[in-house]
């Protein structure tokens, strides 16, 4: 891996409450390189988004970065306050969220949103940036930019409006582009489209992405590495090969084996036993240990040791075992 | 004998504008086809996959299905007895009580303000039977405790809430459950566990499912023939291990090569092309023409039949 666009350390994000402070996110590290693309699993409420808000400076308060450190292009960025941010926001880090309809403003043409984002950022003429924002819609593929360019949200497909989403976050030309969920409001057909487009931008521009989603098999076809979450924590990170289909972490091993599989056919499916904890009642030690078949004492007591080197499973027992557990 | 045969069913809807709008822009009404002549069979302790994406009707079916919408020709009959048409009300009211319907969104489908309790009997309750017990027998046979009987769904997970769904469906002893995309909502780990609940319960119960879903991989796992829609129209229909290892109509193949694979790692998809046209102007002859890779003439002037085809239905003029 080349240098780091994206490197987190330690990141750490809180919420105080009445009840005590919560913390979405516990202390995770990870780098993203240039034309990688990692990728963020987890289920719900395992802190996935709450990691990539943080990054583009996105929580809504109460919460904040309690501890850690975030650097994108060799630049600190998690202590940066309103003005820094917003011009960093956009410029150095693109944001492409889930639902498409909700992040367009649905009174303005696309056209004057592309443009009024290329102004923000770029030290360029009115004319020069129209000439972009069609270069940008070209560019993800949308038929006819040059008159497209004057439609409003409301009158593109899902489809089409990811990719209007896609060009925004690109348009200034970021380091990072942060994908929230990008493709699970959208078809099948449309999803493959919108995957092949988000790589291919990858390659050509070398921009980091970080695609955080459920759905493992988007993970397997676009990630170069994958990060695996789990209430907070990094379960497992590591090449998407090797984490897929020889997981090292218990609760990795049983997401793979609980996801309906073509080549398993009908047989029945692995269930995890038991839910997410809720983070306000977060188990000690190990959060996965009262799920874990394989739990022995020590998890419940202590924490799962630090993920070596950024690399491997945070788990005192990794798989294989020597002996099965049944 | 088939517990449920639809035949020939079409449903369409009139989305026009108000008629003022209609006479000052100078509009004709417009419709939209959301079913177009769909003719399938389920057979009884089956389960029934319907596929598609969105807009392709599939939960329109489900809702005719269920008597939640009248179909505007065509009809769909279960044990012989057709609920839009039917006269003698009491054979209807024999047959309602035999279905029953899982929906998408669990914390949409229970009321936040009755109990548990309540909502399970509802069923049975709103017909005047014996309830005594039932709600906690039900929530222990759903993988629940009978003490949740007590508390409202707000104190449940998203796949608690949707065993009560589940627990409330089966009530009032259905035969059939149509099931509306009853796993889209929830996490992986959570979707096995309400899968194989379902699968069990089909088992222990001789239910029947008509399933819908868009996930390939889901539909795959738990149906004994699976129908694929495209917009409004039945394109193929097949068992799950034929549609999966020999798609025959070219949107089956597209469907199936773009949903991502879990073994292939960066593989590269030549992603489909162009997307599903505006129903309410769906292109002449087969629907899928101006998208298929193997369209000809025949296909851009004539609709294609159902028509039998190694063991599988496929209404295809090219497929072979």
């Amino acid at each position: 891996m080349s240098e780091a666009i994206l490197s987190i350390r330690d990141l750490t994000v809180e919420i105080p409450t009445r009840h005590g402070i919560l913390r979405p996110v516990d202390g995770i590290s990870y780098d993203i390189g240039r034309g990688e693309v990692l990728g963020i699993v987890g289920e719900s409420g395992a802190g996935k988004s709450m990691a990539g808000n943080a990054v583009i400076g996105l929580l809504s308060p109460p919460a904040r970065i309690a501890k850690g450190e975030i650097h994108v292009g060799g630049t600190r960025i998690d202590h940066l306050k309103g003005d820094a941010m917003r011009r960093l926001r956009g410029k150095e880090i693109g944001m492409v969220f889930q639902d498409p309809l909700t992040s367009l403003n649905p009174l303005l043409r696309i056209g004057d949103q592309l443009t009024e984002t290329i102004l923000a950022h770029l030290d360029v003429s009115r004319s020069e940036a129209e000439k972009r924002a069609v270069a940008a819609l070209d560019e993800v593929g949308i038929p006819g930019a040059r008159e497209r360019i004057n439609s409003y949200p409301h009158e593109f497909s899902g489809g089409m409006r990811q990719r209007v989403v896609i060009a925004l976050a690109l348009c200034a030309e970021p380091s990072l582009i942060i994908a929230d969920e990008p493709t699970t409001a959208l078809d099948v057909s449309v999803q493959a489209q919108i995957i092949a487009l988000l790589k291919s931008l990858c390659r050509n521009r070398g921009t980091a992405v970080m695609l955080i989603t459920h759905d493992m098999g988007v993970i397997a076809e676009a990630a170069d590495r994958v990060a695996v979450m789990y209430a907070g924590k990094l379960a497992e990170l590591g090449p998407v090969r090797d984490v897929l289909t020889t997981p090292r972490h218990p609760y990795t091993d049983g997401l793979m084996g609980s996801t309906p599989l073509a080549s398993r056919g009908k047989a029945r499916l692995h269930q995890i036993p038991g839910a997410m904890p809720r983070l306000d009642a977060l188990p000690s030690g190990c959060a996965f240990h009262p799920r874990c078949p394989y739990a022995q004492d020590k998890c419940s007591a202590d924490p799962g040791p630090d993920l070596a080197d950024g690399n491997g499973a945070a788990c005192w027992f990794p798989l294989p075992h020597d002996a099965k557990v049944a | 004998m088939a517990l449920v045969s639809v035949a020939n069913l079409t449903r369409i809807f009139d989305v026009s504008k108000p008629w003022l709008n209609r006479v000052v822009e100078r509009r004709k009404k417009a419709f939209l086809t959301a079913v177009s002549d769909v003719s399938f069979d389920i057979e009884e302790r089956s389960v029934y996959a319907l596929v598609g994406e969105s807009g392709s009707g599939k939960s329109t079916i489900g809702k005719i299905l269920v008597g939640l919408l009248p179909p505007t020709e065509g009809s769909v009959k279960i044990r012989d007895v057709d609920l839009a048409r039917e006269r003698d009300a009491a054979r209807v009211d024999a047959v309602r009580a035999d279905i029953q319907m899982i929906f998408q969104d669990p914390y949409a489908s229970l009321n936040p303000r009755w109990r548990v309790r309540d909502i399970i009997v509802e069923p049975v309750a709103a017909r005047g039977g014996e309830t005594k017990g039932m709600a906690e027998k039900l929530l222990e046979q759903v993988g629940l405790s009978a003490r949740d009987a007590g508390k409202f769904p707000h104190e449940f997970s998203g796949g608690q809430r949707q065993r009560i769904c589940i627990a409330r469906a089966l009530a009032s002893e259905p035969k059939l459950i149509v099931c509306d995309e009853p796993t889209s909502a929830l996490d992986v780990s959570v979707q096995a566990q309400v899968l194989n609940l379902m699968s069990d319960l089909k088992d222990d119960l001789g239910l029947t499912y008509l399933f819908i879903s868009h996930d390939l991989t889901v539909v795959q796992h738990i149906s004994d023939k699976v129908g694929v829609l495209y917009l409004g129209r039945l394109v193929e229909e097949a068992a799950p291990d034929e549609l999966f290892d020999d798609p025959k109509h070219p949107y089956t193949q597209m469907l199936l090569e773009a949903a991502p694979k879990l073994g292939e790692f960066g593989r590269e998809v030549d992603p489909p092309k162009g997307e599903i046209p505006d129903p309410i102007n769906p292109p002449p002859g087969c629907a899928y023409h101006p998208r298929c890779p193997l369209a000809e003439d025949i296909c851009r002037k004539e609709r294609p039949e159902m028509r039998a085809l190694r063991g599988a239905r496929v209404a295809c003029h090219m497929a072979e």
